[in-house]
């Protein structure tokens, strides 16, 4: 038997019965397509999490209230519930930390905002005007606030530019326009340029406000709920956390730095949890799809047992005239895996149309690996080798009276 | 040439065993035209079966050219098969959705014969056969019975076997047409000198043959040359 006559053979099995033969594929299409589409949107959310985390500025190291995670436990108090850091803290850290470049307190909250008519509901960050370094943040229209505004506690505000298009026309400058927050009327006095990403926490749809007005008028306490430091280079952000540490352990009368009233975290360690989590996450999807797959499968199985057992008597004739175990076998199996091959190939194409629809609707930007597409047609080809071999052996051990007697 | 020397076959379903063949012995030589004849349940399919290499006796030996069949595995006996006999059956046994050809050129394919050798061989047969050139590309369920047999016998031919075997070759036809596919193996045992089995319960079939073996439960009852073997004229 030539290759030839085996994918003759066989095309000429599955297209016996072109409906069944559909319908089996269908489970492996969707297997395969979900198992793509899953593993593109679990890539697109890793990536955009890392982007809109490197974009929140370089060398940041963040000193959260609260206590860190200790050893033994994975109990920790809530960040924004402790009350620990306090402006005391803030400047202790400006004039301690000599490797920090800039330094800049940040108090949030989530406040509903009207303007003109309309309002929406967004997160509001109230800091010192350092921050726009840190984070580096740059202004479209208008100016961000100066420290003698935050001083003077002036009721002032500097808007992202999904805010802006929320409240206002869609790419206007709104410089000059009120906004109120909690019943307070806040001039906008810079719109910030976009920083891409989409969703609830988009560096986009934000307000940016003095910290004493926030602290003064929507919050209603001192404390600040995060200090932001910018190491002078990436190799001092070690050296940051180290000084930053020391000083708040001495400022709080803290001799076990294990019991440390807050904790600090710089850039990698968030990529590094954060891709942790999405990590998880994927493997999550891909197991969901790969379940699928399995049932896919079975199915494959299912119908190569209904086709030998309805192929008896050709089988049977097949080794009347001197077919052997092997050429039965390959025939059968090679039918199984041509199954599982040009479904996974449409699964391929139709997982690749899914992620890219997804893009579409603009959630997120699903990315397809070009290993998870060799990976589901290893796959593919594997199932038609596992789930075929058990009929192609039956087929191949049929013993040719029995199976020519078979009516 | 063809050897039975005490062939015993016994089948075993559950705590049942049926004695299909109770010791039977034989020789057929080359280009014989012999009739296995008998009533049904006498044990000729059971006997063709082990003659055509598709089964190995519970006892006993049978030779094939000179080599002991019975104790082969599966493989080789399918050597065996595909190598030096050709069958008919009783119910016709096409690949219902493949060409006349390629049901022809089939044992070819497990032969490992070289693709552009087959479509050759397998003309001559369907001609040896005598089936009309223009049906030779039809689907076989498209043919009728007769006509179907035909491409049974083209593809029997089509790997020169020494040995043709056929189990009931008529009974699925009208006299007229089972009279036709009995003067193919005539000419094609004169002609040619293939050796042919024939299989049937029919003495007016068997009568076709030069030779008629009589059996009943299992056992020969006679072995003895057909004195008045019937020609076709048609
Ligand atoms: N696979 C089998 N299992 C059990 N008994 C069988 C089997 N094949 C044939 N027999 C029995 O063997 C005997 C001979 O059968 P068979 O060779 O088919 O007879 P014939 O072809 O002459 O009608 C019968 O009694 C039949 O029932
Ligand atoms: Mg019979």
């Amino acid at each position: 038997m030539t290759i030839n006559d085996i994918l003759k053979e066989t095309s000429s099995g599955l297209l016996s019965n072109k409906v069944r033969t559909g319908l089996t594929m269908l489970g492996i299409v969707i297997g395969i397509a979900s198992v793509i589409a899953m593993l593109a949107v679990g890539n697109g959310a890793t990536n955009s999490i890392q982007t809109r985390i490197e974009s929140i500025g370089a060398n940041l190291v963040v000193i959260s209230p609260g206590a860190p995670r200790t050893t033994g436990s994975n109990v920790r108090a809530s960040r924004g519930s402790a009350n620990t850091l306090t402006m005391a803290d803030v400047n202790a850290i400006s004039n301690g930390v000599t490797s920090a470049k800039y330094v800049a307190p940040s108090v949030s909250t989530q406040k509903q905002i009207v303007a003109a008519g309309t309002n929406t509901n967004t997160s509001i960050v109230g800091t010192t005007p350092s921050y726009v370094d840190i984070k580096n943040i740059v202004i479209d229209f208008g100016t961000f606030f100066s420290d003698e505004q935050v001083n003077q506690m002036a009721k002032v505000a500097v808007i992202g530019p999904t805010t802006r298009d929320d409240l206002f026309a869609t790419g206007t400058d709104a410089v000059g326009q009120t906004i109120r927050i909690s019943g307070n009327e806040f001039i906008v006095i810079g719109i910030t340029q976009s920083k891409g990403g989409s969703g609830p926490s988009s560096a986009d749809d934000i307000i940016y406000i003095p910290i004493t007005v926030a602290q003064q008028f929507l919050i209603g306490n001192k404390y600040v709920s995060a200090i932001n430091i910018s190491a002078q280079t990436a190799d001092l952000v070690t050296d940051v956390q180290n000084q930053a540490t020391d000083i708040l352990l001495a400022n709080h009368n803290i001799t076990d730095p294990t019991k440390a009233d807050f904790s600090t975290m710089n850039q990698s360690d968030m990529l590094a949890t954060a891709s942790s989590i999405t990590s998880t996450m994927t493997y999550l999807l891909a197991a969901i799809a790969g379940i699928s797959l399995l049932v896919g499968g079975i199915g494959i199985m299912n119908m190569m047992l209904t086709t030998v057992t309805e192929r008896t008597r050709e089988i049977g004739l097949r080794k009347a005239v001197g077919a052997k175990k092997f050429d039965i076998q390959i025939q059968f199996l090679v039918e199984s895996m041509m199954l599982t091959i040009i479904g996974g190939i449409i699964g391929i194409l139709l997982g690749i149309g899914i992620a890219w629809a997804i893009t579409l609707t603009g959630l997120l930007i699903a990315i397809i690996s070009p290993m998870s597409v060799i990976l589901s047609f290893g796959v593919s080809a594997f199932i038609g080798i596992v789930f075929g071999y058990y009929p192609a052996a039956r087929a191949s051990n049929l013993n040719p009276i029995d199976a020519l007697r078979y009516e | 040439m063809i050897e039975c020397r005490n062939i015993k076959k016994s089948y075993i379903n559950g705590d049942v065993e049926t004695k299909a063949l109770k010791g039977v012995s034989f020789t057929i030589n080359d280009g014989e035209f012999v009739a296995i004849m008998g009533h049904s349940g006498s044990g000729k399919s059971t006997l063709m079966h082990i003659l055509g290499a598709l089964d190995t006796p519970t006892g006993g030996q049978y030779f094939l050219d000179g080599q002991d069949v019975s104790k082969l595995t599966d493989d080789q006996l399918a050597d065996i098969r595909g190598g030096k006999i050709g069958f008919v059956f009783q119910s016709f046994n096409l690949l219902p959705r493949a060409e006349v050809i390629r049901n022809v050129i089939l044992p070819l394919v497990y032969l490992h014969v070289p693709p552009e050798e087959r479509e050759k061989r397998a003309q001559e047969a369907l001609r040896s056969a005598g089936l009309e050139e223009n049906r030779w590309h039809h689907l076989s369920n498209q043919l009728s019975g007769g006509q179907i047999q035909r491409v049974a016998i083209a593809r029997a031919l089509v790997n020169n076997p020494s040995l043709i075997m056929a189990d009931e070759p008529t009974g699925n036809l009208d006299t007229q047409t089972g009279e036709i596919v009995l003067k193919t193996f005539q000419d094609l045992n004169k002609k040619h000198g293939h050796t042919i089995i024939l299989i049937t319960h029919e003495l007016d079939v068997a009568e076709h043959a030069d030779r008629i073996i009589h059996i009943k439960d299992g056992l020969i009852l006679s072995d003895e040359k057909n004195k008045n073997k019937k020609t076709v004229i048609i």
